[in-house]
This record gives structure tokens, sequence and C-alpha cells, in this order.
């Protein structure tokens, strides 16, 4: 019968150089759904939580879900499962863009790729066929003009995924990059990458669609209908296309909750000139999507030197522009261009960057640790400078900073100016004045995140519903119910930002279409439970404690400043306990009655 | 003086900031009718940086950033 999974998985083995193809068990699968429930479980069963994340024994995962490829909206997923090499702890890295519906298409469900090559090396996926190609010749080459070496050796309708310099040298802000632009970008799975001397992974398909749908006519119905629902939401409908996500630069400035100068402030005077307002008015070429997607938020944006690039996101905006104090938006877009080329994650990158300058402000940095680049505040220069230096593994500072603030800042003695969790940079929404997400932060499995549990949608943009993002009411469990519902969507294949507009309900339909799964609202929402649960046991016996989920002090202690949430600070010592009890959780962790509820006891 | 702040499609036609005499504006709904902007184009709309409904009561010194529906992560 036909469901959606190919059924298929790919053992690559790089010091043997050899390629087993074994079957996916069906139960297992539709229990985890695929995609990140099934890499994690796939890495857990096999024992990586307790191997050294670059030694020869960690493993990389790139897995499809049952909905990556298929006509359903926005479907053009895949993931990175790994043991990260930053924080320790589980990793997985989300990218749009097309390589992950071609390695369906394919005829794969996903790649477990162990050991280490003897040489650089690429792989080639031309179907049912795996192959094995030296890469010496490519070693340094940036990702862009890697794809388009690659592309030009076996066509223009291959997609590739590679590893820029920053994962050669296993720099722990390592990304991997597919389709150009497009990245699996945070906890330094490059580096794992990196680390097993894989330089790029090429994948064909003849076919270009998905060849085992469960019920075609049943999905078809299902899709017409989302993408009704996603044309009529003024998020999803016009919202992203218009502007991207750079839009939320004013808005969250305008709360008084936009992280400036590494977070010693939350409110930044220049806003306005590094807005996705500025960028649609200035350099914004057009926007761009990844496969399948109606709602469009990619940016293509044109440099002042002629080059068009893909643009930056929220993120790299904010955490280049505001966090650094910078309002020069070219700048901002070749920093973040850099990042691509380089294999950087544009969010730890110029989150370390911001950290960097927090250290040289109160003098741990030195003018000559700088090497005539001097890490001032609102330098457009430095921004650009430290991002290549990073990439690059040039100077000592360099060097250092490319293996994140967290390490950075303790080499200084300072590792209170380190805003992150779990090693992991967080991201551009202080937690201080929209107190959900910070129970997202500190409870977020891969460490800094604000994509597992995306309490900015009710909390500021009023998704599903407003909340007062002041208080702390209730938020536990909204906290753990987005939670439960993101790993549903991130291991379909979907992308997260349908979520503006679908619901459970719309998920559960698209899944039991596509797999012939019985999936209610109720069971779908159990079955991301246990993913995150599956994932904290990863946690757990990677050797996570319960002070890791925390957040930095400077969040506790240090009220806002200035700006419309002046006085705030977070109050998460009184969520996290409502957050276990949600959970089911005693110290951080599931107790025996939560596993077996959910089908993880031993 | 009431500064009004608008953003993204709401800007289309319109300034980008507007400086209005309070006395004129008791609340949000006088403001939207004044710029023109219907109450359903209105997805986010802040008081000095908190949500509240558009008919909100406003006071000589306040800042309004009004937002349509639109959002990213
Ligand atoms: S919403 Fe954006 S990131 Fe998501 S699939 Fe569409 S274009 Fe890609």
């Amino acid at each position: 019968m036909s469901r959606s999974y190919y059924e298929k998985l790919a053992r690559i083995d790089l010091t043997a150089g050899t390629v087993a193809v074994e079957p996916l068990e069906l139960e297992k699968a539709q229990r985890y759904i695929g995609g990140r429930g099934l890499g994690t479980k796939i890495l857990y069963d096999e024992g990586v939580a307790t191997v050294d994340p670059l030694g020869p024994d960690n493993k990389l995962v790139y897995i499809t879900g049952p909905m990556t490829g298929t006509p359903s909206p926005s479907s053009g997923r895949y993931m990175v499962c790994t043991k990260s090499p930053l924080t320790g702890m589980i990793a997985c890295s989300n990218s749009g863009g097309i390589w992950g519906a071609k390695l369906k298409h394919a005829g794969w469900d996903g790649l477990i790729v162990e050991g280490v090559a003897k040489e650089w090396t690429y792989l080639l996926v031309d179907d049912g066929e795996i192959s094995f190609h030296s890469a010496e010749q490519y070693v340094g080459m940036k990702s862009e003009d890697m794809d388009e070496a690659l592309r030009k050796v076996h066509g223009e309708k291959a997609s590739v995924l590679n590893i820029g310099p920053a994962g050669e040298h296993q720099a722990l802000l390592a990304a991997i990059i597919n389709d150009k632009d497009r990245a699996a970008g945070r906890s330094g799975v490059g580096a794992v990458m990196g680390s097993k001397k894989l330089k790029a992974i090429v994948v064909k398909a003849s076919v270009g669609h998905v060849t085992t749908l469960h019920d075609e006519d049943a999905l078809k119905q299902a899709t017409s209908r989302c993408l009704g629902i996603l044309k009529e939401n003024g998020v999803t409908g016009q919202g992203l296309r218009a502007y991207g996500t750079a839009v939320l630069v004013n808005i969250i400035n305008n709360i008084g909750s936009l992280p400036t100068k590494n977070w010693q402030e939350a409110y930044f005077e220049a806003a306005e000139k590094i807005s996705g307002e500025t960028m649609a008015e200035t350099c914004l070429v057009k926007p761009g999507a990844c496969f399948r997607c109606p709602i469009v938020c990619g940016r293509i944006v044109k440099l002042n030197d002629g080059k068009v690039c893909g643009g930056p996101e929220y993120e790299p905006l904010w955490a280049y522009g505001a966090n650094c104090g910078v309002d020069d938006l070219n700048a901002i877009n070749v920093a973040n261009m850099l990042c691509n080329e380089y294999g950087l994650d544009a969010i730890s990158t110029p989150c370390t960057i911001a950290a960097a300058m927090e250290l040289y402000q109160i003098g741990a940095i030195t003018e000559a640790d700088c090497e005539g680049v001097p890490l001032t505040w609102g330098s457009a220069e430095a921004i650009v400078e430290w991002t290549r230096r990073m990439g690059a593994g040039e100077t000592e500072l360099g060097k250092r900073m490319a293996q994140g603030s967290y390490r950075l800042c303790e080499h200084y003695g300072h590792p209170e100016v380190s805003m992150s969790v779990k090693k992991q940079e967080m991201p551009a929404y202080d937690a201080r004045g929209i107190q959900g997400i910070g129970i997202t932060y500190a409870t977020s499995n891969r460490g800094g995140c604000h994509v597992r549990g995306y309490m900015i949608s009710p909390e500021v943009l009023g998704l599903p519903q407003q909340l007062d993002r002041t208080v702390t009411d209730d938020k536990a469990a909204w906290a753990k119910t987005f939670q439960d519902l993101t790993a549903v969507i991130d291991s379909m294949g979907n992308c997260l930002f349908t979520s503006f507009a679908l619901g459970a309900q719309e998920y559960a339909d698209l899944l039991n279409a596509a797999t012939g799964t019985n999936y209610t609202v109720e069971t779908l929402l159990e079955a991301g439970e246990r993913i995150y649960n599956l994932e904290r046991l990863f946690n757990k016996a990677a050797g996570m404690k319960p002070e890791d989920d925390r957040l930095p002090k400077r969040l506790l202690e240090d009220p806002i400043p200035g700006g419309p949430s002046k006085g705030m600070t977070s109050k998460i010592a009184l969520t996290l306990p409502q957050y276990y009890e949600a959970r089911g959780w005693v110290d951080a962790f599931p107790t025996e009655e939560t596993l077996r509820r959910l089908g993880l006891a031993e | 003086m009431l500064e009004v702040r608008l953003f993204a499609t709401l800007r289309q036609g319109r300034e980008k900031v507007y400086h209005l005499d309070a006395a004129g504006f008791p609340d949000g709904t006088a403001v939207l009718d004044h710029l023109h902007i219907p109450k359903e184009e209105v997805a986010i709309f802040l008081r000095n940086g908190f949500h509240r409904p558009t008919d909100t009561a406003l006071a000589d010194g306040d800042i309004v950033a009004i937002f349509p529906p639109t959002g990213g992560g």
C-alpha cells in the first residue's frame, strides 16, 4: 500500500565507502511521523547521545517528512539531525529550498551518514544510485561557487547541499547550505559534516513528484482547502510576500522588545532603517519561494555593488542590526550573504559579534586583539569583516568567535555576556518584554531558539488569539502546545510558517490523506509531545542537567532600561515549574508515568 | 500631540508618521477615521507599546503604532 514514505533509508558509511539500503519500519515512522521525530528516534536508538559530536561515531541524518515533496503547501522541508557540537545535545536543523523535495523524489526517506571519509568527499544521489566522489579540488570553495561547480558537472537540474569553509574548519557555528541561500543553520550541523570530510551532497531525481501517496484525491482536497485558508489569511496571503519576516523589526521594536547592543537595551532608535519596509523600498529585487510555497517569504536583494543575492530574514537583520547597533542595511545584506557563502549560522554568528562588541566595550577584548577592525558598536565594517574572518577561520579572535559566544565569553572570564541558552545564542525577541517566549528559550531541546514554540504568534501577532505579553498566566500551557504542534509540523516536512493560518486539524487531514494514518487533533498533538519528550531523553542521555533549562542572568536581574517595556524582567522562575507540571516532568525530565503515557518507557 | 506611526501596507497612500492634535482625537477610532483606515485592516494597535483595542482612549503625548495583518518568524 502506498503511504507517502518510500520506506527506504540509505546508510552511508564514509569510512568504508559503502551504501546499504535499509527498510524504514513503517510503524515507527508513523509513530514519530518522519523528519525531526524520526531522525531523533534513529539517533537515540543508535546510541548517538553519548558520542563525541565531532568524532567518527556521530551520525548525520538527512531526513524528509511524509509531506516533503508532495503537493501539500510549503512542502520543501528537510531536516539534519545529529548530536550538536555547539550544545552537546540534540540538533535538528530545518531547511527549505528544493533539495529535500528532490531527495524524496529520488525515492529516499532519508540518508544516515556515518564514519569519516579518508579524503574530502561529496555524494551523488542519482535516483536509487548513491556514489562517492572526490571533493579535494573543491576544498576552500564557498557555498555558492560550489553549488554552481557541481551543477556544471551534474546538470542544472541537480540540487546541491554543501558546507562552505566554516564547516571545513569545524567552526561550531557552521551551517549547511542548500540551493545557494537556504540553510540548515543552527547548532553547528555544518561542523559535523566537516568532521566527516563530507563537502556536499548532490541530488538528482528523474521524477518531480512523490509516487507513493496513500489517497491522492483526499490529499488534493485537503491541499486545496489549506491553500484557500493560507490565501485568505493576512499574514500568509499577503504580509509575508510583501515584506518578508523583516516586517517584524518595527513591530518588535515598537513593543520595546528588540534586543539592542547584545541585550543591554531593548529599543533601537534606528530600527526603521533596517526594517522590512525600508528593505522593500530600497534593495528588494523580488520575493523568493521554496518548493511549492504559496507564502513566498524569501527575499532577493541587490547589494550596493550590484550583486543580486538572497537577502536577510528578520533574525539576521536584528542580530547584525540592532544587536550590534548597526543601521546600515547594505552592510547587513553583505554580512548575511557572507554567512551563506562561508556557511555560517546567520543568527549565532552576528549574536557572537554582538557579544564580542560588549567584551570590547568593557575592555576584555583589546584593540590589539581586533587586528585593525575594532569591535565598536554600530560599525558596519566590523560586522562584515568579522563575519568573513569567522567564516575563513582567520585571526586568533576570529577563530575563537567562530566557536560561538558561550566559549568566547567564557574564555575572557565573562560568561554572563553570552546571551545564550544551552550554549546556543537566543534569537530576536526580548524575553523580558514577552514573557511566554522565555519559556520556549529556556526549555528548547536544541538551546536558544524561537522556532521550537513560537510564542510571538499569540503574544505579539495575536494568532490564533491575542495574549497579554506582559503576564505569565497560562503561558506554560500555551508554550507546551506550541512546542508539540511545531514538532508535528517539522516532522511532517511542511514549513512552520503555514501555522500562522493552519491549525492542527488541517495538518491531521493532510497527513492522513498522504499516509493513511488516522490522526485526530488529539493524537497528533500527542505525537508531537512524544517527539518533544524523546528529544529530552536524548539530552538526558547526553548529560543535560536540570540547570541547563535557564535564561541568562541579564534577563532575570537587569530590567529593560528604557523604551516601552522599561522596567520589565523575565518571570521564568514562576513559569518554569508550571511548565514542568504541564509536561509531566520533574526536575526537567519526564517521569516514568509520562514516558509510559507516551509509549516511551523502556 | 499624538504621534501616530503607520507600518507595512498601511503606508500606501499615507505618510509613515502623523503628529495630531490630541484634543481632536479622544480615542483610536477617531484616528482611524481621520486616516481612512478601515478597522478590518488593523491587526495590531499599540498604545505606548502595549496592545489595545482600536477604540481605546488616547491622551496627549501618546504614541500609537498601527500594523496590518503581518508576521514572520
Ligand atoms: S514560508 Fe518562506 S521559508 Fe517557508 S517554505 Fe515558504 S518561502 Fe520557504
